[in-house]
Parts: structure tokens; sequence; C-alpha cells
């Protein structure tokens, strides 16, 4: 479904990705991971064209969506969250998810009738699913951390991807929160098919969750591979389990 | 819960406000009704301005220009092409969006100060032009005694029909800001990162958004010239911007009416202590000093608050909530 490949990007002379390579079947679950500074947020903005590559390509359904708009790669079905809570704090929880999916139902430049009775029955399923319809009428800048990272994951559901990529989505969370957001992620991915693409730094969590992994180091992709394999793989025990404890 | 856009005390309110308008013409001196329409064409000009700015978080800092391009169309219309007033009425707004449209092509390709800054230079290209191209527009001295028809030659007409455009203009303002289009500018004030993330093309919303804004700016423009008859590059310059910037800011941006309140508060203010002083804006500027410190969320923005306090904790101890802080 998506395919990255040997794509560079470099900022001022750092070489942020250097030849990173993933692959992702449809309906599969699967984990980037890499120590801090290893390129995971970048490769996702270059995916979904926050960033474009200097080389390689990114392509999604056999078209090439590396030099797209990042609200074009949008259009054609993968939605994102990001790692530091990325909300619209003035407006409502319930608007927050209601102006994605208007804007994926082409409907946000709508003029003359009012957005109240629009994309009400979506918005609502989606509040539903993730357990955030009690706080439908707050201000999403009200609400607290944990629920501003579900109201972010919230917000790419409005999109009705066929994909979805999540930034750290457990950053910050208590144990607590971080078993139920990767219990919500198995669900979407389970209940709608969804495809997910997320990159996570509590290894625990993603050698439980993720089908496949990709483990990246310096900006380069070190293994793709199954968990089991991934754990016995010497690189991978060097440059990351080995290499540097997480504090 | 969601659904109710229109709530019952502020209906009352607004028709109670809607008679009292219609009313005061016949008790008030003409001076004063005269005052009264200028407030209700600044303030038109100022929720115009707000639109983009509090609703849409642009920087427009020369939004003067639209209402300048929509009077001098509207005078230029009249005195030199010898259009009738009806027809001239509806293409001077048209003029000043397409003003709009010409302007944010350029802006909306820059963020934040640089849109700024590079629409106080395309604006100031405008006001060059009416300044200097004395054939076209007699320059500085501006141009006046513009005729407009006997219906609404006298103050009070005109205050009628200057008062009608403006509830036209604000009901037409409202409806496109509980529309889609207006949540979704609201969404892209707030983090227009987040909103080209989920498929929205944020340029083609601001171009739009500042079409619209400068359409009502053109109306508001079209209405001084009904009031003054008069038209003069000052309606162009930037210092007319920052004022209507700071009526947005006096009253509250986040509010949908709060512009209103700036205007009436800046228009009074010259106009009452513009009497005895030269100095009037020497008083705003300590009214915005203390505005800053105590309201930074303008007038309305501070009642708006205080109201909706109120009305959350309500609504959150029926529901068995605790509102939080």
């Amino acid at each position: 479904m998506l395919k990255v490949e040997r794509v560079y990007k470099s900022f001022d002379g750092f070489l942020a990705v250097s030849g990173a390579e993933l692959t992702v079947e449809q309906g599969q679950l699967v984990a980037v991971i890499g120590p801090n500074g290893a390129g995971k947020t970048t490769l996702f903005n270059l995916i979904t064209g926050m960033l474009k590559p200097d080389r390689g390509r990114v392509v999604f359904k056999g078209e090439d969506i590396s030099k797209l708009p990042p609200h074009d790669i949008c259009r054609r079905g993968i939605a994102r969250s990001f790692q530091i809570a990325n909300i619209f704090p003035r407006l409502t929880v319930f608007k927050n998810v209601q102006v994605a999916v208007l804007s994926q139902q082409g409907r946000s430049r709508g003029l003359f009738r009012p957005a109240s009775g629009m994309a009400i029955d979506e918005t609502n399923a989606i509040l539903e699913t993730v357990g955030l319809m009690e706080k439908a009428d707050y201000l999403a800048g009200s609400i607290s951390h944990g629920d501003h990272r579900i109201l972010e994951i919230a917000i790419a559901l409005g999109n009705q991807p066929r994909m979805l990529i999540l930034d750290e989505p457990t950053a910050g969370m208590s144990p607590d929160e971080t078993a139920a957001t990767m219990a919500l992620i198995k669900r979407l991915a389970e209940t709608q098919g969804l495809t997910i693409l997320f990159c996570e730094h509590d290894m625990d969590v993603v050698f439980n969750t993720a089908q496949s992994i990709m483990v990246m180091h310096y900006g380069k992709t070190i293994i793709q591979a199954k968990p089991e394999e991934v754990r016995g793989n010497k690189d991978v025990q060097e440059a990351y389990l080995g290499g540097e404890e997480d504090a | 819960m969601r659904k109710s856009t229109f709530k019952a005390p502020s209906m009352w309110l607004c028709l109670s406000l809607l008679l009292l308008f219609l009313f005061l013409p016949a008790v008030l001196q003409r001076f004063y009704t005269y005052i009264l329409a200028v407030i209700f064409v600044t303030s038109l000009l100022a929720m115009s301005l707000n639109m983009v700015v509090g609703h849409g978080g642009l920087f427009q800092f020369h939004h003067g220009v639209f209402y300048g391009v929509g009077a001098y169309a509207f005078a230029l219309m009249i005195t030199k092409a010898g259009f009738p007033m009806w027809l001239a009425f509806i293409a001077s707004p048209l003029v000043a969006a397409a003003t709009g449209f010409l302007i944010g092509w350029f802006c909306v390709r820059l963020t934040s100060l640089y849109f700024g800054m590079l629409q106080i230079s395309l604006g100031s290209l405008i006001w060059a032009l009416a300044f200097r191209w004395y054939s076209l527009t007699n320059g500085d001295d501006g141009i006046h005694g513009i005729p407009v028809p006997d219906v609404i030659s006298s103050t009070t007409s005109s205050y009628y029909f200057i008062f009608l455009f403006f509830v036209l203009g604000i009901l037409v303002m409202y409806v496109i800001h509980m529309s889609p289009f207006g949540t979704t500018m609201q969404a892209i004030r707030d983090n227009p990162a987040r909103c080209s993330a989920i498929g929205i093309n944020v340029r083609r919303h601001q171009l739009l958004a500042i079409v619209i804004a400068a359409f009502f700016a053109g109306v508001a423009g079209v209405l001084f010239v009904v009031l003054e008859r008069s038209v003069f590059p000052d309606l162009l310059f930037w210092v007319l911007s920052l004022e209507i910037f700071i009526m947005c800011l006096l009253g509250g941006w986040f509010t949908f009416l709060g512009p209103v309140v700036g205007a009436a508060i800046t228009v009074s203010l010259r106009t009452f202590v513009g009497v005895y002083t030269e100095y009037w804006t020497f008083i705003l500027g300590i009214l915005l000093i203390l505005l800053i410190f105590f309201l930074p969320e303008g007038v309305m923005g501070f009642f708006t608050r205080k109201f909706r306090k109120g009305r959350g904790q309500e609504a959150a101890s029926a529901r068995g909530l605790h509102a939080e802080s």
C-alpha cells in the first residue's frame, strides 16, 4: 500500500534521513522505532508531504506522492497525528473533529448553510469510538494532556483515512493511558480495517502491538521485519537496545 | 444541545436593539443620528476585518484599502462614468472584492508578519494611485459633493439606508461565520499546519476569506459615500487600517459582535472627546493600555466569557460533570 524508496532529507548539511526504506501492506499495523533523533518524525513528515524529500520516492497505491502538498496527500487517504498535540485550541472538541469530517466530505467551502447541522453523525461516531463523547462541548484547549493525544487521533480519523500515521501516539501519557491508547489503536486496526503506521519509544508497547517493525538509526533503515526477527537481530541490538538506554 | 445557534435571550436582545435603532432618529438630534450612522458604517468595516483577523488568524494589516477602493469605485462610477446609483452600489463592493483577490493572491503565499508587510506595501500602491492621479481622483483634494438620489439624501433617510445594509451585512456575515467555511477558517486561525494535514487547502481558503472580507469592506465604503458624499485618499491610508485593527482588539477578536463595540467606543471617543482636545487618541491609547492589562480578550470577549462561565457550569452540573478550570 505504501512504499518508501530510499528517501533522503538533509537540513543545512545534517542528514536527518538518509536512504530510509519502508513497506506497509494493506491492513497491517507497522511500527517505526529508533533512538531519539533517528529521523522517525522526519520520515513521517516526508510521507505526509510536510517535507519534500531531496531524493527517493514515496509511493502510495502505486502513485508517487512525494511532490504533493499535504492536503492533496490527505485527500488520497493518508491521515496523521502529531507528536506534539496539534489541535484547534479555541474550538470545541466536537468542532475539532467536525472540521476534519467536513474537509473529507468536501464541504469546507460551503458558505451559506450552518455547519451546526452537518457531519453530526460521523463526528459523534468518531468521538464515541475514541471515548471523548463526554467532553464534546469542551474547548479543546482546556482538556487534559492525555485527552489532547486522543483528540489528535480523533481528528485524523475525521478524514476517514485508508491509512493512519501516528507520531508517538502515547508520548507523555501515564502507563494506564498508554495501555488504553494502544488498545484503541489495535481496535481501530481490527474493527475498521485501518492500515496503521506509528512510531513509538516504549519498546514493550511496540513488540506487543506491531505486526511489522522498522528500525531506524541515524536516518537509515537497519531492518524491517516481524517482531521476533527484529528482537534477534544483532545490528538492532547494537544500535538500539544495547547501545543506548532509554531514560 | 449543539444545534441551537440562536439562543432565546440574545434573540430578544437583538430584536429590542433593532426596534430601538429604528425609533432613535425620531427623538435624536440630527447630529446624533449622523454619529450613529458613522458608527454603523465603521462597525461594518471593523466586522469585515475581524472575519479574517479574529476568525481567520490573518495579519490583515491594510484592510482600509478595500474600504477606500469601494468608496472610490462608487464615487468614480457616479461622477466620472455616470453609472446609475444602484448599479454603482452593486458594482463597487465587487471592485473591492476583486482588489481583495488581487492583493490576497500575492499575500497568501506568505505567512504572519510577512503577509502583513506585503499587504501594507501593495495597499500603499493603491493609496499612491488615489493620491497622485489628479486627473482621475483629484489627488489629495478628493471628490466632493457626490450626488445621491433624493430618497437617501437627508440625514435620517441615509441613516435608515445605512442601518438596513448594516443589519443585512451582519446577518450574512453571521451566516458565513456559522457555515462550514467559517468553522474551517477558525480552525485555520488556530492551527494552519494541522489544517493542511486534514486535507484543507489553506491558501485557497484564506484567499476566499480575504475576498469576502474585502467585499464587505467595499459595502462599508459605499455606505460611507452615501453618508458623507465625498471621498479622499485618507480612506486608503494605513492609519485607518490600524484604527480598525484597534477596534477589533478593543471589542474582542474572538467574539462575533466585538468589533461593533470597538467601533462604537472609538467613534464616540473621536466625536465627544475630540470636541475638547485634539489629543483624543491619547485617551484611546490609555484605554488600550488598560484593556491589554485588564481585559485582554476585549470588552465583548470579557462579557462573553463571564456569561459563558455561568452557563458552562450549569450545563456541566446538569450532566453530572465537573467543569474543568
